[in-house]
């Protein structure tokens, strides 16, 4: 199983998701935003980072990057792809993902353990969780302000497109608390806090168990081979 | 040459941190004649040549596709030397 990790300039989280990929036992393969190839992977992590600074939007100039001809072919052809932070940003920006990201509500940049609700454990990214099951990874993002009009957020929590929900404190005024969608058929997850910062016991969150032993993202990439060892 | 300018705003019913917090620092120096402030950006597109139709067509197509993003932003004005289009 080869999962394809792409860099863009600027992407500052792209050798962690290889690096989470390895721990959850797949091969990570490192691809480039300026290449048309996606080397044949099986699955598409698109990093966090700043890409292009955030300049004009945050993933707006990356959303246009070469490769992403071949990441919005890939997706709608059925390829599991995930986007963490500024790579949810590119999906959104892309239009793989509906809504939008602004600027935190109360102007600051944070960095903190989150914990989260999985509200749909039927994605290629999640399906290794349960629904309804609370997570803790970290989140830092100056700008994850989800927001979508009331019909396309109506649509998203109507059909199950809520992936995962902010639990205790909503840090960055996100419609509806969400934290994380998928689009309808399950194959492309976005979300802000970033699961391949808790793949190895030692390096996550504190649990109650022990400091940085949480490695709740780890399940994440574990769906991903999951769901394509199922087809 | 003659330059295109294209302005970009935040929705309306959006929240706009960055303006707030703009009108947070002028509430603090004393300056209470202003209620709110809002933040858009301005892209000046200097030609190389002539402004036709078909170049202010493209520009819209920009403006609306890549310039801003409707999900969160609307285009207010495009402009050519100064003057509406």
């Amino acid at each position: 199983m080869r999962i394809g990790v792409v860099t863009f300039p600027g992407s500052l989280d792209d050798r962690d998701a290889q690096r989470a990929v390895r721990l959850a036992g797949a091969k990570p393969v490192a691809l480039w935003h300026g290449d048309h190839d996606l080397q044949g992977v099986d699955a598409i992590v698109l990093p966090g980072g700043f890409s292009y600074g955030d300049y004009l939007r945050c993933g707006a100039i990356a959303a246009h990057s070469p490769i992403m001809a071949e990441v919005v072919s890939a997706a709608n052809a059925g390829t599991p792809v995930l986007g963490i932070c500024n790579g949810f940003q590119i999906l959104v920006e892309s239009h793989l993902l509906p809504g939008g990201l602004i600027r935190n509500d109360h102007g600051d940049f944070i960095c903190r353990d989150q914990r989260l609700r999985v509200e749909n454990a039927d994605t290629a990214w999640t399906n290794a969780f349960t629904a309804g099951q609370e997570i803790t990874i970290p989140l830092k993002n100056g700008e994850g302000g989800f927001i979508a009009d009331a019909e396309t957020l109506a649509r998203l929590e109507g059909e199950g497109q809520v992936a995962f929900r902010y639990l205790d404190v909503n840090p960055n005024g996100s419609a509806n608390d969400i934290a994380g969608i998928t689009n309808a058929r399950g194959n492309v997850v976005g979300l802000m806090p970033h699961p391949e910062h808790a793949t190895e016991a030692g390096f996550g969150p504190d649990t109650a168990a022990a400091m940085r032993s949480g490695i709740d993202g780890l399940a994440f990439f574990t769906s991903a081979i999951r769901a394509l060892a199922a087809v | 040459m003659p330059i295109i300018v294209v302005e970009v705003m935040p929705k309306a019913e959006l929240l706009d941190p960055q303006g707030k917090a703009v009108a947070g620092a002028l509430h603090r120096l004393g300056k209470d004649q202003f209620s709110a402030v809002r933040i858009g950006k301005r892209f000046e597109l200097t030609v190389d040549g002539t402004v036709d139709d078909a170049l202010l067509a493209e520009v819209r197509t920009l403006a609306d596709e890549m310039f801003s993003n409707s999900v969160i932003e609307d285009v207010v004005s495009i402009t050519v030397d100064g003057e509406a289009r």
